[in-house]
């Protein structure tokens, strides 16, 4: 398989069209006949990536690329950026509002999400400027 | 256990996907934190939830659940039914509280998402 690389475009506070990146791909994968356990992990943590962005961050991107023996997703945000990242990725902490949480988000399970699925996961963040999130996996049907 | 029985022992009327009574269900979720449903294994399920927006719908696109019954007599706006038909995601309304529908669907046997009891 050659590399294949697809971006979206994410806009803040967006709801109602968060998720389709993710939904986009995910059709997509099944159309690639990828493992639907990897299909699923890969998902969700775009899914979790793509709310993050809506609901904290300025605009932002979703890039995926796929590889044979890997697929790289990058979700990157022009928002507020995240202070204390240990403290981000703990389970129940949350910064979102009252009304992200009527949208059943802000869980404080985003982060711990994303990071269970993706067999790796990098985040750098500047307080002001943005975050930039890479998560890996590998495709280990190959 | 099929879909058909669920919407019995829930006393719920369809809203989508009454075209699809056989769908086989073995295990439910109860929860309007979308994060708590992505974080389980969501496969062949029933979710139930209180929450009507289209989020409730492209997290169950995402994380494979089968079918969403909303308790308490919610309903979502039809754009929303649209979707879920779309991915071919029956949605259910049944007039028991969460407490209720989930006591109702475990005594029929049904697992919890991780398949405990």
């Amino acid at each position: 398989m050659s590399s294949l690389k697809k971006c979206f475009n994410i806009r803040s506070r967006d709801f109602i069209h968060a998720g389709e990146a993710s939904i986009t791909v995910q059709q997509l994968l099944k159309q690639m006949r990828i493992d639907s356990a990897l299909i699923r992990r890969i998902a969700v943590c775009g899914y979790e990536g793509e709310m993050n962005v809506v609901m904290h961050g300025g605009d932002g991107r979703f890039c995926i690329e796929i590889n044979t023996e890997r697929i790289v997703l990058d979700i990157s945000d022009e928002g507020a950026g995240i202070p204390d990242i240990a403290r981000a990725m703990e389970k129940g902490y949350s910064t979102a509002s009252d009304a992200h949480r009527e949208m059943g988000f802000g869980a404080g399970m985003g982060l711990p999400n994303m990071e269970k699925n993706a067999d790796e996961m990098f985040i750098e963040s500047v307080p002001g400027c943005g975050t930039k999130v890479r998560m890996i996996f590998f495709n280990r049907s190959t | 256990m099929k879909l058909s029985l669920v919407a019995e022992i829930l006393e719920a009327t369809f809203l989508c996907g009454e075209d699809r009574p056989d769908i086989e269900i073995d295990k439910a979720g109860g929860s309007d934190l979308m994060s708590d449903v992505l974080a389980a294994l969501s496969d062949h399920s029933v979710l139930l939830t209180g929450l009507t927006n289209i989020q409730a719908v492209k997290t169950a696109v995402i994380s494979g659940v089968a079918v969403i019954v909303f308790v308490r007599d919610k309903k979502p706006s039809p754009d929303i039914v649209a979707l879920a038909e779309k991915h071919g995601i029956p949605l259910l309304s049944t007039p028991c509280s969460m407490f209720l529908a989930c006591g109702r669907l475990y005594n029929a046997g049904l697992t919890g998402l991780k398949g405990t009891r």
